[in-house]
């Protein structure tokens, strides 16, 4: 087995990793769906997805890296921190074909998160960081392309047949407890937003209830109400799902130190 | 200022370049899809080569660059320093007019010219190029790539594949 890497983890670098493992994580989950997915055309969006968040996932690693300077790689931070190290959002290592959760979980998902990083590469293309920013540029064009897919879907099941907008709505009471964390600010927050890193977590709020309004309408949802439970994974506190997760995701990097394609 | 000899090799390293196909989309040279922004001299007398990839995932950036290395090296051109260049990011607009013919030619339906009117996400009114009707329709968002979506012709009955506005 190959040791975990610890990293040092300066604000910047915390701002970064919370994205990037976004990203990855998101595209890991997605990646399940490969050859499952209900219809082909929907498998073939869903990889397609998957791998366009990994490759912002990977810009993101490679340049967390270089900022953190201790000589590691993005294959190296992708898939050799142990998972208090992982900053991502909780919502995005739920599962998905597991635990109760189906297709409306993801496509709700999909909505939820690419609604979130619009507004958050917006944000970031005037960053002080001119590699974030050019991260951000190319990323924003792939992300809307994703939003509208994903927007697509949820007014499809959710206003579709009476089982299929029962699916619905049990995946937004599913999902909603997660998305608090979404909007919650800290000193990593208020130290990228201050130093013109990148815009903070609460100033996302906004354009997130402005690209989803007209799609629950569509949809025949209603937003649920702000809930008390914050989760905490931006934090490297995760669910009890994200240790399977992990070790699926790691375990050719564990088995085979250094393997590439 | 630039060297006779330097500027018949950035001469030379377009014309080698023009003449590899994107891996994806063969019908397309590197140079014909837009990744190939500059050509110079690098520091130390190497061919600096700068590509902006198309899509942050897209898996060929690898096999591009070595594809551009090995015709490159076998013209002689070497030594060699390709980097990469995410701003401005690269858009569909960049597919020269050449590359847009060869697209129809191939089956793909390209992007609109640049700047011809509002660009849509989800394109509308994409022109069949078999049969060259505009009576089509999308059958699926993403495609065997992450640049095409695709769509049917309802004219000529055919399948085929849009190259997406980007």
């Amino acid at each position: 087995m190959t040791a975990s890497i610890v990293l040092t983890l300066a604000s910047d670098v915390r701002y970064l990793l919370r994205i990037g493992d976004t990203c990855l994580i998101h595209a890991q989950r997605l990646a399940e769906w490969c050859g499952h997915a209900p219809v082909l055309e929907e498998d073939i969006a869903l990889a397609n997805l998957g791998l366009d968040l990994l490759g912002q996932a990977r810009a993101l690693l490679a340049h967390a890296a270089r900022l953190e300077g201790g000589g590691h790689d993005e294959d190296a931070l992708a898939f050799l921190r142990d998972e208090r190290d992982y900053f991502n959002l909780m919502l995005v290592e739920l599962p998905l074909r597991r635990g109760g959760a189906d297709f409306a979980d993801t496509q709700l998902r999909c909505l939820l998160v690419a609604a979130w990083l619009v507004p958050l590469w917006q944000g970031l293309d005037t960053s002080r960081d001119h590699e974030l920013s050019a991260i951000a540029g190319k990323a924003v064009k792939e992300t809307r392309y994703h939003l509208a897919h994903a927007a697509d879907w949820v007014v499809r099941l959710g206003d579709g047949s009476e089982e299929s907008m029962r699916r619905m709505r049990a995946a937004l009471a599913r999902a909603w407890p997660y998305v608090a964390e979404l909007f919650d600010d800290d000193e990593v927050d208020v130290a990228a937003q201050d130093s013109g890193l990148g815009p903070r977590s609460s100033g996302l709020h906004t354009p997130w209830l402005q690209a989803l309004r007209p799609v629950f309408a569509d949809a025949q949802l209603t937003l649920p109400a702000a809930t008390a439970f914050t989760s905490q994974g931006k934090r490297g506190i995760h669910s009890e799902h994200m240790g399977p997760l992990l070790a699926e995701m790691q375990s050719l990097q564990r088995a085979f130190p250094g393997g590439v394609w | 200022m630039t060297s006779v000899s330097a500027s018949s090799r950035i001469d030379a390293a377009w014309h080698a370049l023009r003449n590899v196909p994107d891996p994806e989309v063969p019908a397309l040279s590197v140079v014909d899809l837009g990744i190939v922004r500059e050509v110079s001299e690098g520091e130390g007398g190497g061919l600096l080569v700068v590509l902006t990839p198309t899509y942050s995932g897209c898996p060929a950036t690898e096999a591009i660059e070595a594809d551009i290395r090995s015709a490159l090296e076998r013209e002689g051109l070497g030594p060699l320093d390709v980097s990469y260049r995410l701003a401005p990011p690269w858009t569909s607009d960049w597919i020269s007019a050449a590359g847009r013919r060869k697209l129809t030619a191939y089956g793909i339906a390209p992007p609109p010219e640049p700047g011809a009117s509002v660009v849509h996400l989800m394109a509308r009114n994409v022109a069949c190029p078999r049969c060259r009707s505009a009576r089509t329709e999308r059958l699926s968002a993403f495609g065997s790539t992450a640049c095409k979506s695709i769509y049917r012709c309802l004219a000529c009955r055919e399948p085929f594949e849009f190259f997406k506005p980007f």
